[in-house]
Formats: structure tokens, sequence, C-alpha cells
């Protein structure tokens, strides 16, 4: 779905340049469920930025869709194959009501009005807001506005949706709400999923977790074998789930433990087998 | 400085179809030099409970008393409330405005009227509470800073007016794992070296664990636990119900509890967890 094939990105700052993405090579398949991790300049942002050709790499090339980005004819393919959710709910928000909100993307894409009227009403029922229709956005909660910001994207049938950190600026059960819509359209929808985020609960169900550092792949693999390198993840300033770290401290107290255990289920059963 | 608030009921757009009651019958008490966590769902009232702190808004019913300066819906000293009680809102690096990072700090100390002589130290104590290198950030614009060194920026700012009280509304919220580790320490050794009392607002437990020696939640308008955190956390089910998170820890052992272990529920740092699971599997008397 996504391709980056040595990319290399760097910018100006305090009249230096910075390289942010070093020889960057990245494949993500049709269908898989991405989680892409690091901390604040590790690159993400500009890696999401660049498969939506907001940016375009410095060298090398990246490919959604096998449609390069660089290629000036593909922009609004790429973007309507590939949808793009950020940070702040409130900054993506253009109409004065709902339904309006989520037809903008198709509407710009010259989509049959009927046409327009049924998706509009099939993805607010996939991001569980059907009855919001005629509302004002700006009286939701913002999990609502993100599931909007969601449905916004979805109107436009994409095959691929990129997520940059979209809960860090919601509460608990905001977070939940938009977690479980992603994991719902990566699973019954077959959509392919990037998200990009710092909550480590947010990448336990991924296929995937790439993991950078300073512009580079430090770690990927797994969750669980991610996660079980605590030591790695915690030199680049990254956490891992409690359960991990009691895994870890259990066995080298010399319990017959796995030390890849990262959700609070697993480690539940094991230690009732262990008891 | 101590806070106290008596009967506190606050109403947004009073007498419209809108009409919304945001806090009911709110009485509260905090001690000078306490360290507060305040927790609850988007809604529950807790942003327009400290918007009053600083006399943001006005009581509808009700007073807030902090050390001799009353706010009740007729009159109030703002200007002495203020000048004491700081309100570090939510992403508040969206308002640093000045072109250096030294005069967005010098900004408010110079509007209460601190002598110019004092700013210079006034700004330097500020940048160092907060962990920012005085030599190399103060003359920077602020746009040339990280996320969360403009976050600090923004903080040095409000502590540059030396306010008796502290009030942060998610202090860490989106910062990365690293930055919010920070700022937590930093927090943690002001109010320890200054005593200053400090109210914060959060959505995560994990930091309440880790600062806070008290805790409020607040649900629909209401304060429904008022506490020490330890105590409150043990309250899994009904921290879940209202929609809350619970730290990892106590839901570990609140589980494992449930599956006949028997661990102290009082336990909420993962270190105090790692002993007991290890000390009860070792005796096998779980």
């Amino acid at each position: 779905m996504i391709r980056a094939e040595n990319v290399s990105f760097k910018y100006m700052r305090n009249e230096e340049m910075n390289h942010v993405l070093k020889d960057f090579n990245i494949h993500v398949l049709d269908g898989e469920f991405v989680v892409i991790m690091g901390h604040n300049g590790s690159g993400k942002s500009t890696f999401a930025k660049l498969t939506n050709a907001i940016l375009l790499p410095e060298s090398g090339d990246i490919y959604v869709a096998d449609m390069n980005t660089k290629n000036d004819e593909n922009l609004w393919a790429i973007r309507e194959k590939a949808g793009m959710i950020f940070q702040n709910p409130d900054n993506q928000i253009v109409a004065t009501m709902v339904e309006e909100d989520v037809a903008f993307g198709p509407e710009n894409l010259g989509v049959d009005p009927e046409e327009i009227r049924k998706r509009v009403d099939r993805v607010l029922k996939i991001v569980n807001m059907d009855g919001y229709q005629t509302r004002p956005p700006h009286m939701l909660s913002g999990g609502q506005k993100q599931r909007i910001a969601i449905a916004g994207i979805l109107a436009m049938s994409p095959d691929c949706i990129i997520l940059d950190e979209p809960t860090a600026m919601l509460d608990p059960s905001g977070r939940i709400e938009v977690l479980d819509i992603i994991h719902r359209l990566n699973q019954d929808e077959n959509m392919t999923v990037v998200l990009i985020t710092h909550f480590m609960n947010e990448a336990i169900h991924a296929d995937r977790v790439i993991v950078l550092d300073d512009g580079h792949i430090k770690l990927t693999g797994a969750p669980k074998e991610v996660f079980s390198k605590i030591n790695e993840m915690q030199a680049i300033g990254l956490d891992v789930p409690e359960v991990t770290k009691l895994a870890a401290y259990l066995k080298s107290e010399g319990i017959d433990i796995p030390s890849n255990i990262i959700t609070l289920e697993e480690m539940i059963s094991e230690l009732c087998r262990l008891k | 400085m101590s806070i106290k608030i008596e009967n506190l009921k606050y109403i947004y757009d009073p007498g419209t179809p809108y009409e919304l009651v945001a806090l009911d019958d709110i009485n509260l008490e905090i001690k000078s030099g306490e360290i507060v966590g305040l927790i609850g769902h988007t809604g529950s009232g807790k942003s327009t409970l400290i918007q009053h702190l600083n006399g943001l808004l006005k009581p509808a019913e009700g007073s807030i008393t902090v050390d001799n300066i009353i706010l009740t819906k007729e009159k109030g000293q703002l200007r002495e409330l203020r000048k004491n009680v700081g309100l570090v809102f939510q992403y508040p690096e969206y308002q640093l405005f000045e072109e250096t990072v030294y005069k967005d700090i010098a900004f408010g100390p110079r509007n209460i009227g601190v002598p110019e002589e004092e700013i210079d130290g006034v700004v330097r104590d500020a940048m160092a509470h907060v962990g920012l290198d005085f030599d190399q950030i103060s003359e920077k614009a602020p746009f040339e800073l990280s996320g969360g060194q403009k976050r600090k920026v923004a903080i040095a700012g409000v502590l540059a007016m030396k306010p008796k009280v502290l009030i942060l509304d998610e202090p860490t919220a989106g910062l990365d794992p690293k930055s919010r580790d920070e700022l937590i320490e930093y927090i943690r050794l002001l109010h320890e070296k200054e005593q200053i009392t400090i109210l914060f607002v959060t959505h995560s437990m994990d930091e309440v664990a880790r600062l806070a020696n008290r805790l409020i939640v607040m649900h629909k308008s209401k304060i429904v636990f008022d506490d020490l955190p330890k105590k409150v956390f043990k309250e899994v089910e009904t921290l879940q119900n209202i929609g809350l998170d619970v730290p990892e820890v106590s839901k570990l052992v609140h589980q494992l509890n449930q599956n006949g272990f028997k661990l102290n529920e009082d336990i909420i740092t993962l270190k105090s967890a790692q002993d007991a699971i290890l000390s009860a599997l070792r005796s096998k008397t779980c």
C-alpha cells in the first residue's frame, strides 16, 4: 500500500539543516495495521506528511498504491487513496453541520450528489455517529469530532488511513471510542491503517510496530517482540506496558514466566497458572 | 495559601434552552502546601471549577476564599486573586506571543508591576524551575523550540508572577513520554522546594499516583471522591463506570485478587506490586 524507498528528508532549523529522515525504508502491506512510535522529533509526523504528498522527499521515493508522490499528476489520486487524520479535532472541521462536513471531501472529488448522500449516511453509521447528521460539530465532544473527521475521510472511499496522534487531545473515553473505530475499519472494511501514537496501549493490538528514533527505524516487529525490549525502548525515551516490566522483573527473580507479556489479561492468566 | 470553596454553583447560559448546571453545590478545602490531582470525564465540571479559582468565572451561588480574598456573585478582588493564583491553561504554548522567550516570561511580572530591576532575576528563577537553560534559550523565538520546551516556557511565564497557588489544566496533554516524565518531575520539585499549593487537572491516574497527595474526582458537576489517591484507586469498578481510567497497577492487583490472590489493594506503584506478587508466588500463599 505504502512504500518508502531510501527516503531522506531535512528541514531548516536555527540556520542549520537537520535530517529528519535518513535513508528510510518501509513497506506497509495492503490491509495491514501498522503503529509508528517514537518521541517528538523522531520523524513520525514527517513520514505521515510524506505519504500524503504534503511534503516531498529530498531524495528517494514514496509510493502510495504504486503511485509516486513526486509526480504532480498523482496528487489527488493519492489523497483519495490514503486519507489523513491529524491530532487536533478542531482544526479538521470545516462545515457548520456534521453531514456537510462529511460531504466536503467527496464533493471536492466531484462525486454524484445522490452517491454522496448514501456515502455520508453509511460512513456516519461506521463511526457510530448516525443521527448526528444535522448537528453543529462544535457542540460535540473531542472524541465525537475526531470520529466525524474520520467519517469525512471514509466518505472519499480510501484504501488506507493515516492517523497522526489522533487521540492525543482526547480524554480516556474519547480515546477508546476512536481506537475502536480504527480497529473496526481495519477488520471489517479491510482498510490499511497507519497509526502514529505515543500511547503504547494503542499499539498492543497492531500487526506491526515500528519505532523511530532520530530518523531511523530503531525497532520493528510484532508488538510482543518490540515491547519486550524494555531497555532499548526506555533508552530512546519510550515506555512499555507495566505488565511487561513486571514480567521481566519476575523472570529475573527466577520465576518461570514469558518475558513477552504485553496485556493485562495475559499477565493475569500467567500468574494464575503459577500460583 | 489555602483555598476554601463553599456551596459553589455555576450555570452556563442560565434561562436559555441550553441551560447547564456545571457545578452543583461544591464544597472543598485545600490547605496551604497541598498538591492535589483533579480528575473527571470531559464535561464533569473540572475546568469550570478551576476557572473560578482565579476569577475567570464568577459563582452563581456560593463563594471562593483564597486566604482572605473572597469571590462571590456580587464581589471579587480579581486583581489580587490573579496575582496570587497562577492558572496554566490547556495547551498553554498556543498563547506564547512575544518575540523572545525572555520577553514572554517577563510579560506577566511586568504586567503586575514587578520592578524592572527584579525582572531579570524572576525570569531566571522561573526558567530554572522548569529546567530551561537561560543562556541557551532565553533569546530564542518561542517558535524555534520543541513542543515540550514551549510548554515549559508557558509554565515559566506563570511561575514568574510568583503565585502562591498554581493551577495546571492538563499540563502533560499531548507530550511524548519523555517530556511528560520530565515535566512531572519539575512540578514535583517545584512543590517540594517552594511549598506552593498546586492543583492539577489530568486524565492520567498514573500521574496522580506519582504526584498528588490527594485526589478529587468529579462526575456530573459534583465531587464524588476526595481522598488519598490509593484509597480512591481501590474503587476500580466505580471509576470505570464513570468513564475514568484506573492505573495499570491497580487494575492488575484488583483482578488478581478476584482470581484468588490476596494482595494489599493499597498498592499503586509498580515497585510494590512487583514485590508483593513475587512474595505471593514464592510463598504460594496466594
